[in-house]
């Protein structure tokens, strides 16, 4: 059961007061776009073993949605950050380049 | 025969005696006995019989690995199936009985299974039962239930109680042998917040049964001053009976006490789960004692040389009077010895090395053993109890060459680390060729939150065999977990000496080259009945991976997850595979260690506070008035009012009947109400709703859909524009919380720069809705707000009061009648509800509940979330196409809705369905078309989504999704029911009543 560190409340929360919400930094694609833009918007998902972004949510807690980078082979948790980005900060991809040289998902590296 | 010794047993009072019963028969046993060893002192050797052959089965462990020992305890609302009868403590008045056997444990007709056994091999269910199909469901499955099955679950409600238990701690050390009590040591003064669990009643583990000498001091002595030493130490907490149960991701341990079984009638917990986040996990879990594969190792009276001997120094129990020993290993030889010592004849130690044992060997023949090297037991003599040995060379295939007479069979296949909970989050494992076992790799242990191992092991758990060893790897261990866990370790050193020990010899058979017949007398798993040739067979069958022949043959599948079995098993297997045993591996560890109780998982929720539940101001009202109650989310709601003497179905056609012609209430406080407010709302809501919402002026409401990305419809409600940045939202009863979460969802993670807010109202109004002809005749009579066609006109709402309460009255209406739902602050509900029950009555009012509102809202041809739609229903799908605006850019699902599939003309669309009868068609029938599919079923072209007997029309009516429906008006459609005849109905406008809405708009 993990546990993850609420970037707005600033505590340990554990998976019990956590809803997961999938993966992050996904760039919507409405009305106009093509079918391949929407379906890839809609289906197509990261699946990587190591490094991965995800969407958390402090449900039984402070109600609010953040952004979480881990390893799904290791678990360890890299660091979290606000849902108000569009990308994960430079500080934090450097904390995973130095523990994971190398790495990349989707756009990011 | 077993027997209580005249002296010894370390953990028994011999002061205090204990009576309990075995299957109806009174025993007697001491204090600090487990049931195992009481049983044992009264000879009470077979305790069982097998799962698949039902061949008689005595207690061959003293432990959590025990296979054949599982009881009822206690009965009926005590009752307790599959207690392992070796750790289940004695005490006054305790009620056991034996499982698995009909119609006596010494009388078992289902034995002549063992006779077929020839016909029973690794997977003969499968095989045999697979043709006719449909005789499995009728014949063999009822007869195969009738006679499998461990233990029967009890009948009656539990009447024990449990809970759980929260803890937080830097280091959990698991398990109180010497290993982990040294480990413990080394915490001493850290400053780290130290738990160390033992899962049995005593500290101290093997060491002291072993009697080893440690600082100078018998082991017991030893433990006790530790004991005492950890206990004084204000950052260690000790706990006792309490079991390390599973080891979870980042750290969280769940723990399993006893806490009243042993104590019954105290008022105490029967079991508590401890839930726990711990820094570093150490686990010193200790070895389990594999058995030895020879013909004839499951006869009652075959136990584990290592259970002998606790039974005789732990409870001063005697398994027999002749011991024969029989090992691959060393350690057994201590058996032979402490039975010898007891003065107890111990006729020869069989040990399948050429060259015997080291420094114990020597021992065992200072006094007087036979010693016989280089043999092995072709096979054991008796039915429910040994009665003697034939040996032969370990070389050869079995030819029998000496008889030796015997009562009991201590046998040794070496050891295995306990490597459960370093395994359950991912800890790899090493083979160790030396010990033939598998150990954890510190190289590959499971990781946390930091990326660092989070769990670490030590002593035998760890590999280490010998006392020494033992001692020395437990203080490094110590000091390397309490750093782990961010403290300060302190200097540990303890001291022992070992003698010198032969190398333990690997025997996965006994003899080598067994010939089949005493191949499929060896057992490897006792409590599924797997034997050596049913691995072999499943080998040669093809079933090469661990997993497969595991599931094939039911290897290591019981409640003891094959604790004694698993590694012979594999050995096995490898054996018919011609390759290593780490080539193979092992099955999947998964938690619990041993099996807990369903009680202790579900805790303190059961009952009453299983969960929360959601209450409107007038539920006591309700309660009061006939409410037959329905669960709506956490909510409870009035299904309906039901009246002296009255069953459901008149009280609900009575209450239709009563709202369409005079006066109805009903409790609708439970609809979600999220109000939306801020610059963008406008711009916010439109994106939420597939209408045009930013268009609706103060004072207005409309009617909304809410779409997933996806286009499938989720919700739907009343919005209702309160002032020009804001807007009420009406949900769902169930859908609030999740309409909420969608809403923020989107604002927090999309449109996070829109200046909206959306606040959860719901709980703190009280909404009433009051309906029927003489609605506005009662709230003329409160007074206090114009309730006129003019100043609140259909779809309407005004602020104000009635009655001085404060209201807001909307005129929205979900029966077709004319409706005003008025909703005020919540502490006012019950006052006004009484207060329109009051001033009601002369017009015939009558409250009405939620199954008369899903037949006025069908007779009016309305959707119900959850009833029309299913998470793959777009509006379009129920001719709600007005409700959807052509003209915003994007709204959340539009792109969605413009997908091919969406827009395929194909899809079932939403009728009405009224029978030709004027039956009710059964909820969720199917109707079919012509022709049949590829399984030879007839094609489905439809099917019903709300059905119900209409008081108002007096038949039955429906709505359905039907393939093309609205071209097809008039048409008849068949739906065949369960019992083979049909029912047809002609497709109509789901509109069944006042089409024209003359009703509502009055």
């Amino acid at each position: 059961m993990l546990t993850l560190n609420c970037p707005c409340c600033g505590i340990a929360v554990d998976a019990t007061e956590l809803s997961p919400g999938g993966q992050a930094h996904l760039k919507r694609f409405g009305p106009g776009s093509s079918e391949d833009e929407f379906e890839g918007y809609l289906f197509m998902r990261e699946n990587p073993r190591g490094v991965h972004f995800e969407r958390w949510r402090h449900s039984n807690g402070c109600g609010k949605w953040f952004h979480v980078a881990r390893c799904t082979a290791t678990l360890e948790v890299f660091g979290t950050y606000s849902a108000q980005t569009t990308e994960p900060p430079e500080e934090l991809r450097k904390v995973i380049s130095e523990k994971r040289p190398g790495w990349s998902w989707g756009e990011f590296a | 025969m077993s027997t209580r010794l005249a002296s010894g047993g370390r953990l028994v009072n011999r002061d205090h005696a204990v009576q309990f019963s075995f299957n109806g028969q009174q025993m007697r046993g001491f204090e600090g006995d487990t049931l195992a060893s009481a049983l044992l002192a009264s000879d009470q050797m077979l305790v069982g019989r097998s799962f698949k052959y039902h061949r008689p089965r005595g207690i061959v462990a003293s432990g959590a690995e025990e296979p054949n020992g599982l009881v009822n305890l206690g009965a009926s609302d005590m009752l307790e199936p599959n207690a392992r009868v070796t750790t289940t403590e004695l005490f006054d008045g305790l009620k056991a009985g034996s499982q698995n056997h009909w119609p006596s444990l010494e009388f078992d007709v289902g034995a002549v299974n063992a006779k077929l056994s020839r016909f029973l091999p690794a997977g003969f269910y499968y095989k045999m039962f697979i043709h006719p199909r449909p005789l499995w469901k009728h014949v063999y499955e009822p007869i195969i239930r009738q006679s499998a099955g461990l233990g029967k679950a009890p009948k009656d409600c539990d009447a024990e109680r449990y809970e759980h238990f929260y803890a937080h701690v830097d280091l959990l050390i698991i398990g109180g042998g010497i290993a982990g009590l040294t480990a413990a040591k080394a915490a001493i003064g850290s400053g780290l917040r130290v738990l160390i669990v033992e899962q049995t009643a005593a500290w101290g583990g093997r060491a002291v049964v072993d009697g080893a000498q440690i600082d100078g001091m018998d082991a017991d002595a030893w433990v006790t001053q530790t004991v005492a030493e950890l206990d004084a130490a204000e950052n260690i907490e000790l706990r006792t009976r309490l079991m390390g149960a599973g080891v979870y991701d980042h750290g969280y341990v769940l723990g399993y006490e006893r806490i009243g079984d042993h104590r019954p009638g105290e008022g105490l917990p029967k079991h508590r789960l401890w839930r726990i986040r711990v820094g570093h996990i150490l686990t010193a879990t200790g070895a389990i004692e594999r058995p030895l594969s020879f013909a004839g190792n499951d006869v009652p009276g075959v136990m584990l040389a290592a259970a002998v001997r606790d039974y005789a120094v732990n409870f001063g129990v005697s398994a027999g009077d002749r011991t024969v020993v029989v090992t691959n290993n060393d350690d057994a030889y201590r058996t032979a010895l402490v039975i010898k010592e007891a003065g107890l004849d111990v006729p020869a130690i069989i040990d399948a090395r050429d060259g015997g044992a080291g420094a114990l060997g020597a021992q065992a023949e200072a006094a007087g053993i036979r010693v016989l090297k280089g043999k092995g037991i072709a096979q054991v003599k008796g039915g429910k109890r040994v009665t003697g040995v034939a040996t032969c060379a370990m070389a050869g295939e079995g030819t029998p060459q000496e008889e030796i007479a015997c009562d009991v069979v201590a046998m040794s296949g070496g050891w295995s680390p306990v490597v459960h909970l370093w395994s359950h989050c991912g800890g790899k494992l090493l083979w160790d060729e030396a010990h033939s076992f598998f150990k954890p790799d510190p190289d590959r242990a499971p990781t946390g939150a930091k990326g660092a191992a989070f769990v670490s092991v030590t002593g035998s758990a760890n590999g280490a065999m010998a006392l020494d060893d033992v001692l020395a790897d437990a203080a490094a261990q110590g000091a390397a977990a309490v750093k782990a866990a961010g403290g300060k370790a302190a200097k540990v050193a303890v001291k022992a000496e070992t003698e010198e020990a032969a190398p333990m010899a690997p025997v996965w058979m006994m003899p080598q080259g067994a010939k089949y017949e005493l191949r499929a007398k060896m057992w490897l798993d006792y409590q599924n009945d797997v034997k050596v040739s049913d691995v072999q067979l499943a080998a040669q069958e093809g079933f090469e991976s661990v997993e497969h022949t595991k599931r094939y043959t039911t290897l290591g599948m019981a409640t003891d997850q094959g604790k004694l079995s698993n590694i012979n098993g594999l050995a096995i297997l490898s054996d018919a595979l011609n390759q290593p045993i780490p080539q193979t591996g092992t099955t999947t560890f998964r938690p619990p260690y041993t099996p807990i109780s369903m009680g202790a998982i579900a805790g303190e929720a059961r009952d009453e506070i299983f969960q929360p539940l959601r209450k409107t101001p007038m539920h006591g009202w309700h309660d009061a008035n006939g409410a037959y109650w329905e669960p709506v989310g956490h909510w409870r709601r009035t299904y309906c009012y039901q009246q002296a003497g009255e069953s459901v179905e008149d009280a609900v056609a009575r209450e239709v009947n009563n709202t369409r012609e005079k006066l109805g209430l009903l409790d609708a406080s439970t609809l979600g109400k999220l109000i939306v407010k801020g610059p963008d709302a406008g711009k916010f809501v439109d994106m939420m709703y597939t209408n045009m919402m930013s268009t609706l002026k103060v004072g207005k409401c409309r009617y909304g859909l809410m779409c997933s990305e996806n286009g499938f419809l989720m919700d739907d409600g009343v919005v209702a524009r309160l002032s020009d940045d804001t807007f009420l939202c009406h949900t769902t009863s169930g859908g609030a919380d999740h309409i909420h979460a969608h809403m923020e969802e989107w604002l927090q993670t999309e449109w996070w720069d829109w200046k909206v807010w959306v606040v959860n109202a719901t709980e703190q109004f009280a909404q009433i809705a009051v309906v029927g002809p003489k609605a506005r005749k009662v709230l003329q009579k409160l007074g206090g707000m114009d309730v006129s066609r003019d100043a609140l006109p259909f779809m309407g709402w005004v602020d104000g009061e009635i009655a001085g309460i404060p209201a807001r009255a909307f005129r929205i209406s979900f029966s077709g009648e004319l409706s005003y739902e008025i909703a005020v602050p919540a502490s006012y509900g019950l006052a006004f509800w009484e207060m329109l029950m009051e001033a009601g009555a002369e017009f015939g009012v009558m409250p009405y509940g939620t199954e008369a509102l899903h037949i006025m809202r069908a007779e009016k041809g309305f959707i119900m979330i959850g009833d029309e739609t299913d998470g793959t229903v777009i509006p379009q799908d129920l001719g709600l196409n007005w409700a959807i605006s052509k003209k915003k850019e994007d709204f959340i699902g539009k792109r969605g809705q413009e997908r091919t599939h969406m827009t395929d003309p194909d899809r079932w669309k939403l009728v009405g369905l009224r029978t030709v009868d004027g039956s009710v068609l059964p909820d969720g029938a199917y109707a079919v078309g012509k022709g049949k599919n590829a399984n030879e079923q007839r094609n489905m072209i439809g099917r019903v989504t709300s059905t119900y007997h209409s008081p108002t029309l007096g038949r039955g009516i429906a709505m359905g999704l039907v393939h093309n429906g609205p071209d097809r008006m008039g048409e008849r459609v068949e739906f065949p029911k369960i019992d083979g005849t049909s029912i047809w109905a002609e497709i109509c406008d789901p509109v069944f009543f006042d089409r024209d809405g003359e009703k509502q708009d009055v």
